[in-house]
């Protein structure tokens, strides 16, 4: 098994975190994973990523080649670092953020529309929590880790208090992105 | 960059600067004197962090020069001492790296790699800092460089660069790249108690009998800290073994041929090597660090494709496995190095070997890491 996922943002929306947990998910299940953020002056505001290796032998190239699973929460981040991925991979955007250019949508198969940080703020009430429905989301529309590995890895790395709020988190984007992907909805409506 | 350091259960997702931290103070190290610089800065950080609460302490210089110089002093107080630099900071470094050569003093000197000479690409990776490990401070004086590519390598041989700089006295340089640094992957530190920690050798003689430079007993001086009643001289010039300066011709040269005993005569100490499919290779590819990752990816796929590739991969890279190379090319009829850099440690790889076996060479600027396929190519071509 091998697979590639990219989230990419703007610096300060807590994309690094999923990664980080979606790699805590994998070494629960006995998978090997590696992460490489972006590394540049721009840590507020700019178009960041992270990308993270899932594998069930060690990793050895540590770069990516064709991406599996593409998050972005942003339309620069969307240019910036929305390539490489593959015809049949998952790409997941928030509509309201990220101006998708139209053929876009014909030319990657499984191109989900959910409008994430909307969900946040109407479910949870604050921003802190994007990462968890974001990775909520991925997990229901990819089959890299188990619901409860990711769930469990979430809860560790969850800080004191939150765990909760962040299950709650996951819920949201997970039930709403597993429901559209049983009905063969690519695009969310309310 | 986001923080991975919070711990997510028994494997820890790390980024390598962020192990090698961890690494060093399950070392004992107990000071960090520091400057900061990219892509190094996460070591000073995580240090500035770590030290404190384990009775150790951190200080961020004024400069690069002065934080090799805290380095150096904190050491011979007998702190295990460390710092973390990139290729412009080490250039600074290196006056202070010769001084701690030439005073004996264990410490520990990383460097993650960018690229470019001079200030150059800040936040991308290179190999291109090899020979100026080896050969950046002046004069004649051995060293000591490990070159991991793997994070739980890079968490013991941390530890590994310490114990060496304490058991033979003398500075030992980690040199890793930003590929390594900034990549988090699965750790699992060790427990304490299960490896080896090697703390240098005290003198117990009366401090009125202390002779700073005694080597009557070996090439390795006991040691003596400043600070508990022994008094001795410390200085940059040659000095006998009272640690005064001299310009006795003999006195000098066996002092540095000692220097040179320190390295040389303890190899099967020092050396390391890990081999990769190499058995009945007839094409051997030679890679270190993070380059050396891709290369196990390029010898596999050669092998799938009938062409039987394997891959030497030093972890001590100063000093150069020559007889290991020498020993190999018996066996391998071609050589590919790949190293990401214009071509370094291939010099100490063809001064290594029989004259006229082939060598491959695969060289790389810009900042973007050397990709299986390239490596593969080139071992495709003399195939």
């Amino acid at each position: 098994m091998h697979f590639e996922a990219r989230f990419s943002a703007v610096g300060g929306q807590g994309i690094i975190l999923a990664g980080t947990i979606l790699a805590d998910a994998s070494h629960i299940l006995g998978l090997h994973a590696a992460g490489s953020p972006t590394y540049t002056a721009q840590v507020r505001g700019g178009p960041t990523k992270v990308d993270v290796i899932v594998d069930s032998d060690r990793i050895l190239f540590p770069r990516t080649a064709a991406i599996d699973f593409f998050l972005s929460l942003a339309t620069k981040s969307y240019l910036r670092f929305g390539d490489n991925i593959k015809p049949d991979g998952v790409v997941l955007v928030d509509p309201n953020l990220v101006e998708v250019p139209a053929e876009d949508r014909e030319k990657y198969k499984n191109f989900y529309e959910i409008p994430i940080i909307q969900l946040t703020s109407d479910h949870m009430g604050r921003m802190v929590y994007t990462s968890a429905v974001s990775l909520g989301a991925m997990v229901a529309l990819t089959d890299v880790v188990t619901e409860d590995a990711a769930r469990q890895a979430l809860k560790t790395r969850a800080p004191k208090g939150t765990e909760m709020y962040n299950m709650k988190a996951f819920s949201v984007g997970y039930d709403i992105a597993a429901k559209m992907k049983e009905k063969g909805e690519y695009v969310y409506s309310m | 960059m986001g923080s991975f350091t919070d711990t997510g259960g028994d494997i820890k997702f790390w980024p390598g600067n962020i192990v090698v931290a961890e690494a060093a103070v399950a070392a004992g190290c107990n000071f960090f004197g520091g400057y900061p610089i990219t892509p190094s800065s996460e070591i000073a950080a995580h240090m500035a962090m770590l030290l404190p609460r384990n009775g150790g302490h951190f200080i961020q210089m004024e400069d690069e020069i002065a934080a090799m110089g805290s380095v150096v002093g904190a050491s011979l107080a007998g702190a295990k001492s460390m710092t973390a630099t990139s290729g412009p900071g080490l250039s600074l470094k290196l006056e202070n790296l010769g001084f701690g050569y030439i005073v004996e003093a264990p410490c520990v000197v990383v460097n993650v790699m960018r690229g470019g000479p001079s200030t150059g690409l800040p936040t991308h990776p290179s190999q291109a800092d090899v020979m100026q490990a080896r050969w950046g401070t002046h004069g004649d004086h051995p060293t000591i460089a490990l070159t991991p590519s793997f994070h739980q390598e890079l968490y013991m041989e941390t530890i590994r660069a310490f114990n060496l700089a304490e058991k033979f006295r003398m500075p030992v340089l980690l040199l890793i790249d930003e590929v390594i640094g900034h990549l988090s992957e699965g750790v699992v530190p060790p427990e304490p108690g299960s490896f080896e920690i090697i703390n240098r050798i005290y003198s117990d003689v009366p401090p009125e009998d202390f002779v700073p430079y005694d080597t009557s007993n070996g090439d390795i001086p006991p040691f003596r800290p400043y600070f508990d009643g022994y008094r001795w001289h410390t200085t940059g010039l040659n000095h006998d073994h009272t640690g005064f300066p001299t310009t006795i011709a003999k006195d000098v040269e066996a002092d540095e041929r000692r220097h040179y005993r320190k390295v040389t005569e303890h190899r099967d100490e020092i050396d390391k090597i890990e081999w990769f499919l190499a058995e009945d290779a007839d094409i051997g590819v030679f890679s270190f660090g993070s380059t050396a990752r891709a290369a196990m990816v390029a010898v596999k796929q050669a092998r799938e494709m009938g062409i039987k590739a394997g891959l030497m991969r030093p972890l001590t890279l100063w000093p150069f496995p020559n007889i290991q190379v020498n020993e190999w090319t018996n066996q391998v009829k071609k050589l590919v190095v790949p190293e990401f850099n214009l071509g370094q440690i291939v010099y100490e790889v063809e001064r290594s070997v029989h004259s006229d076996m082939p060598i491959k060479r695969i060289t790389k600027a810009g900042g973007v890491p050397i990709a299986p396929a390239e490596i593969l190519a080139g071992i495709e071509e003399v195939a």
